[in-house]
């Protein structure tokens, strides 16, 4: 139901959306990447699953550049993420010209990051209006009609901490929306959330990739990765050990690794 | 043990309303007694005790050049403070700022000015006409030196003052005030910055906002919270070290001007005890200011409506 959908909304651009190359990370002298060699179609949706200290936030984290790779390359939408190439040699981006390439990756965070000083609609019509110029009647339009989209139209003057986690979350997915990325990235967007507002959450994000949304999705949730995801990955130590349909990948995993993974979470 | 567990009837009246004795706190009471018996004796020997002479206090501490004096004292309070959490924001910046030469200038300074005590500083700064008599504003470093080796006249400056002039003073103490609170700013915004969420630069980062937007949209509106009782602090400290520029001097401030009138009057205690006053009340209008700025920044937590019920908070009635 979802590979063939995956590939056909794929053929519709050139390249892969992100393109990672023996992407590797250190943290002083713990190697947390050891090689990542991991390709997302246009429209697809990835989810990468692997026990905590395996690395996957740390890749989903490098894929916008908040953190600096130290080697191997990493494409987004056919940009080389933080650096310029000329010939062999690679320069690094300024500050401004970094902003701008992640102007079209969106991310949600764990820990939600709303900003807690500003109402929901302030938090989703901010970066529009300073980093888009956007007029302010636009931009607001815009964000109530997001903030709709994610169930929250009557929230809309409420601050961050009037909210539940799970409202929380959808706003910071409206807030990411707001900027019109072409790629969605999920760091673990469930799990800080009590049980039964995972639900919500995963709704919303559902719904996103019913709309054709790029999106990498760091999760525990195998129920997601197997209703919505058209790949998943498992990552352990540092490296992709296996990848596949999430079918194949939850039903039949090739690797002792990830069998006993999956037997410890199912 | 009977263990049988009641299910909720729903059309069961609610139960009655508890009401409790509430717990008795005898060593309260007997505070007040004590307090009240040693408020009596202070406020008898103010009333009794010749010495205050209420009426001279009176007379006096309302004369044209003591509220004169209020409004110098004021004025240099209000300027410093105003100039030196300037300097305090941009210094933080700069010591937090991946440049490390910036960083090691904000370090130098407030290294220096916070080494170095505002009573020296503001005596310095006053006998700064000694080092120069014209300050050049705008000009090239060494420009006349390099005129004389070239025979020509390089005096290439936008306009000079004279140093005795503007360097004398209610300037003088102003920047020794300003320059030093700069400093003590420099680490109470710095602490505030830090005490904000490494979380939140992230996701502006992430939403493509550049350092200087994140910076002023959203980490220092946040660090604000943090920022402003201790600032509440400095001013009301500030508010006291206008007495310093005294030795710069400017004799035009508050507490010269009090003590001056008691000095003539033969009346030192009176105008002491008027001193007293006069700080205490501009310290309460701080705090009352002090209150409603930090509940401007208390939005969007959930300490925004406790705040209102502080005040109340302080009488016996709300006790837990």
């Amino acid at each position: 139901m979802s590979e063939p959908d995956g590939a056909a909304k794929a053929a519709g651009t050139a390249g892969p959306m992100v393109k990672a190359e023996a992407v590797h990370k250190h943290f002083g002298r713990v190697e947390v990447l050891k090689g990542i060699d991991l390709e997302v179609a246009s429209g697809e949706v990835m989810c990468v699953i692997g026990p905590s200290g395996s690395g996957k936030s740390t890749f989903l984290r490098c894929i916008n550049h908040l953190e600096k790779i130290d080697a191997g390359r990493l494409w987004v939408n056919g940009h080389l993420m933080g650096y310029r190439q000329k010939g062999d040699k690679l320069y690094e981006l300024r500050d401004k010209e970094v902003s701008a390439q992640r102007r079209e990756i969106g991310m949600v965070f764990q820990r939600f990051n709303l900003f807690p000083h500003m109402t929901a609609m302030e938090n989703v019509y901010e970066a529009p209006i300073r980093v888009r110029r956007e007029g302010r009647g636009k931009a607001r339009e815009r964000a109530a009609a997001l903030l709709e989209r994610v169930g929250l139209g009557d929230r809309k003057d409420s601050y961050p901490s009037q909210l539940s986690g799970g409202q929380q979350q959808r706003v910071a997915i409206a807030r990411a929306l707001a900027m019109e990325p072409k790629l969605m990235l999920f760091d673990e967007p469930t799990s800080a959330l009590d049980p039964e507002l995972v639900g919500e959450v995963l709704e919303v994000m559902k719904q996103l990739a019913r709309d054709g949304m790029t999106m990498v999705v760091v999760t525990h949730e195998m129920g997601f990765a197997r209703e919505v995801g058209d790949s998943l990955v498992f990552m352990d130590d540092g490296v992709v050990v296996e990848e596949g349909t999430p079918r194949d990948v939850l039903a039949d995993p090739r690797h002792q690794r990830t069998r006993d993974f999956l037997s410890k979470v199912l | 043990m009977p263990g049988s567990v009641d299910t909720v009837k729903p059309d069961a009246a609610p139960p009655e309303a508890i009401k409790a004795v509430p717990v008795r706190h005898p060593g309260r009471w007997v505070a007040v007694a004590v307090l009240a018996v040693l408020a009596a004796m202070f406020v008898h020997m103010l009333v009794t005790n010749k010495a205050f002479q209420w009426s001279f206090i009176i007379d006096n501490a309302f004369r044209p050049n003591i509220v004169e004096g209020v409004r110098t004292t004021v004025l240099l309070t209000v300027l410093s403070m105003v100039i030196g959490v300037v300097i305090g924001v941009v210094l933080a910046i700069m010591r937090l700022s991946g440049n490390p030469i910036l960083s090691g200038v904000a370090w130098l300074y407030t290294w220096f000015f916070r080494a170095v005590p505002r009573l020296v500083l503001a005596i310095l700064f006053g006998n700064m006409g000694i080092l120069y008599t014209k300050y050049h504003v705008g000009g090239v470093p060494f420009s006349e030196q390099v005129g004389d080796l070239l025979g020509v006249d390089m005096s290439g400056t936008l306009f000079s003052i004279n140093a005795n002039t503007f360097l004398t003073g209610f300037m003088a103490g102003l920047l020794a005030l300003a320059l030093s609170e700069g400093a003590y700013m420099a680490e109470i915004v710095r602490a505030g910055m830090l005490s904000v969420d490494p979380g939140q630069n992230e996701a502006a980062g992430a939403l493509g906002m550049s350092r200087m937007q994140t910076l002023r949209r959203i980490v220092l509106p946040q660090a604000m919270r943090v920022i402003v009782p201790p600032t509440g602090n400095e001013t009301i400290a500030m508010l006291k070290d206008t007495s310093l520029v005294a030795f710069v001097p400017v004799t035009n401030e508050l507490f010269f001007q009090l003590k001056s009138v008691g000095d003539k009057s033969f009346n030192v205690f009176p105008m002491l005890v008027a001193s007293c006053m006069w700080y205490l009340v501009l310290t309460s209008v701080l705090l009352v200011a002090q209150h409603y700025i930090e509940r401007y920044f208390a939005r969007g937590t959930a300490l925004a409506g406790e705040r209102r019920a502080g005040f109340r908070a302080l009488g016996f009635g709300g006790g837990k």
